[in-house]
């Protein structure tokens, strides 16, 4: 005899029991939708619904910052890599001018220079001016002359070659690569991400943590239903499916709208944004900050975000029910 | 078919609620399991369904040890035997037609390939009317059927009944009576936990006394 077998009491002498109760049930052939074994309304969705969107809106604003801070310091970096600089201070018996012209001649040989601009008397002047005041005797003063040098894009210069010829024929102009402070960028790029990973960790261990409450809850409501499931033959892995099943879909819900939310928060100051753009604060945030656009890579980190809510709270409620299903028997 | 052997059983620390029990049930056979309140049917018929474990002796259920099988294992046992309860454990969010579909959805069944198999066994046990009923509005007897149907719609080997006819009227328990006498003929065994002697004497059948933990078998 097999369980699955369909069910035959065809037999002549099986009697019906109830034959004088019988009556052709109304639409007995139509199809019937399947009712959630486990009730959606035994679920407290509604404040696992706000959970896990607060903690996907969180965790989207800072996988926005954190995208916005890499792109602005990729930006810093590629154009303070573009170019550098020669300082030639004044030193006694040495013509300042002079010296000045011969290291930008020194640049302009080397291989892989695009420009070489000597910054007049009066422009370093402007450069000192925050400090000094305007109106000077610029020739009382020891001001260097600064040489901005633009590199051909894509070039690698050889630039221990130009400071051992700057040594060699000018020795008081001195090289400046920006290597300290493109190293500074990429530190603080790093810290920024290295911050943004930790509060996205914290964020996913809070909604594990809701998620198996809300779990523990929502199977000691329902452990009349999960004892008739064992009743009927069912294995665990069924029993934990129709859980894991709820848990997903709320999961996704609360992604959508915390997700959802910081990409309309994000959009709304794009928009904000062009709309004050030309104003001398807008340009002033936008030198410092980048622009305050969240480019695709940003839009993408918070779309894997709202899946990764949904999966982590599945798995969560999948784990959370093994472990409660391995005490019951 | 079901083998006890010496089986004991204790709860915690305390002195064993059954001893030494040594009987079987055979294929196709009908018996009742009786005693006073208290000598431990409901415990053996819960051994019997695999949902508590001996404390000494040897089960087998359909040439398995019992005590060898994992959880998954026991599952699978457990749908060669359907279960009656006396307080019948029906699903009140679902209605009857999904509650003795239970089963079936369980052994990951699509619904078009039972729909006939579940509505002609609601019919034959009289509830062909009450197929989107939910249990809350169902009579006492309604929701016994009910719970029965649910117990063999997968057509188990053998049938648990615990006081079937503990919370109905003696008509309605002579009806239950005649729906587990057919189903027996139909080759499934069945085992009627019951302390209704007028119930026992209406059919002539194997009796298994429970007394003091102990089990006297009357063929």
């Amino acid at each position: 005899m097999s369980t699955t077998e369909p069910l035959d009491r065809g037999s002549e002498a099986l009697a019906e029991p109830w034959d004088d109760l019988e009556a052709a049930p109304l639409g007995a052939d139509r199809p019937r939708v399947a009712t959630a074994i486990v009730p959606k309304s035994s679920i407290a969705g509604s404040s696992l619904i706000a959970v896990i969107a607060i903690m996907t809106f969180l965790s989207g604003l800072t996988a926005g910052a954190v995208s916005m801070v890499v792109s602005a310091a990729g930006d810093w970096r590629s154009d303070v890599g573009q170019e550098v600089t020669i300082q030639v201070r004044p030193a006694n018996g040495r013509d300042l001018d002079a010296d000045a012209r011969q290291a930008a001649d020194i640049a302009r040989a080397a291989a892989g220079i695009a420009d070489v601009r000597v910054y007049t008397k009066q422009e370093s002047a402007r450069l000192v001016e925050p400090w000094l005041g305007s109106g000077l005797a610029l020739d009382e003063l020891p001001i260097p002359r600064m040489i901005v040098v633009r590199l051909r894009s894509g070039a690698a210069p050889d630039f221990a070659a130009l400071r051992q010829a700057l040594a060699a024929q000018v020795p008081s102009a001195t090289l400046d690569d920006h290597r300290r402070w493109i190293d500074r960028m990429r530190a603080m790029a790093g810290a920024a991400v290295a911050t943004g990973i930790g509060i996205l960790l914290l964020v996913l261990a809070v909604t594990v943590l809701s998620v198996t409450f809300a779990t523990r809850g929502t199977m000691a409501t329902n452990r009349p239903i999960v004892e008739v499931l064992h009743y009927v033959g069912a294995t665990d892995a069924f029993v934990a499916s129709q859980f894991q099943r709820h848990f997903l879909i709320l999961g996704f819900k609360g992604g959508l709208i915390g997700g959802g939310a910081a990409i309309v928060l994000f959009g709304i100051i794009q928009a904000m944004n062009a709309w004050v753009a030309g104003t001398p604060g807008a340009d002033e945030a936008e030198a410092l900050f980048g622009s305050f656009s969240l480019g695709a890579v940003g839009y993408l980190a918070i779309l894997a975000e709202i899946v990764l809510m949904a999966l982590v709270t599945a798995l969560a409620s999948r784990l959370t029910v093994n472990r409660t299903l391995e005490r019951v028997d | 078919m079901i083998v006890f052997e010496n089986v004991g059983l204790r709860y915690g620390l305390g002195t064993e609620v059954l001893r030494d029990l040594t009987f079987r049930i055979d294929g196709h056979s009908f018996q009742f399991l009786t005693g006073p309140s208290g000598a431990g049917k409901t415990s053996l018929l819960r051994l019997l369904f695999l949902s508590l474990r001996p404390t000494r002796g040897l089960i087998t259920m359909f040439n398995e040890d019992t005590a060898t099988l994992s959880k998954d294992g026991r599952a699978t046992l457990r749908r060669r035997i359907g279960i009656v309860f006396q307080d019948f454990r029906l699903l009140d969010h679902m209605t009857t037609y999904e509650n003795v579909a239970l089963p079936l959805r369980v052994l990951g069944r699509d619904e078009a390939t039972y729909r006939a198999e579940v509505v002609e066994l609601l019919r034959w046990v009289g509830l062909g009317e009450r197929i989107d009923a939910f249990p809350p509005i169902l009579s006492g007897g309604e929701k016994q059927r009910a719970a029965i149907a649910r117990a063999v719609i997968a057509r188990p080997q053998l049938l648990l009944a615990d006081e079937p006819t503990g919370n109905v009227d003696p008509v309605l328990g002579q009806r239950l009576l005649r729906l587990f006498i057919e189903l027996n003929k139909s080759g499934t065994s069945v085992v009627i936990a019951t302390h209704d002697i007028a119930l026992m004497d209406e059919y002539d059948a194997r009796r298994l006394v429970l007394h003091e933990g102990r089990l006297h078998v009357y063929d």
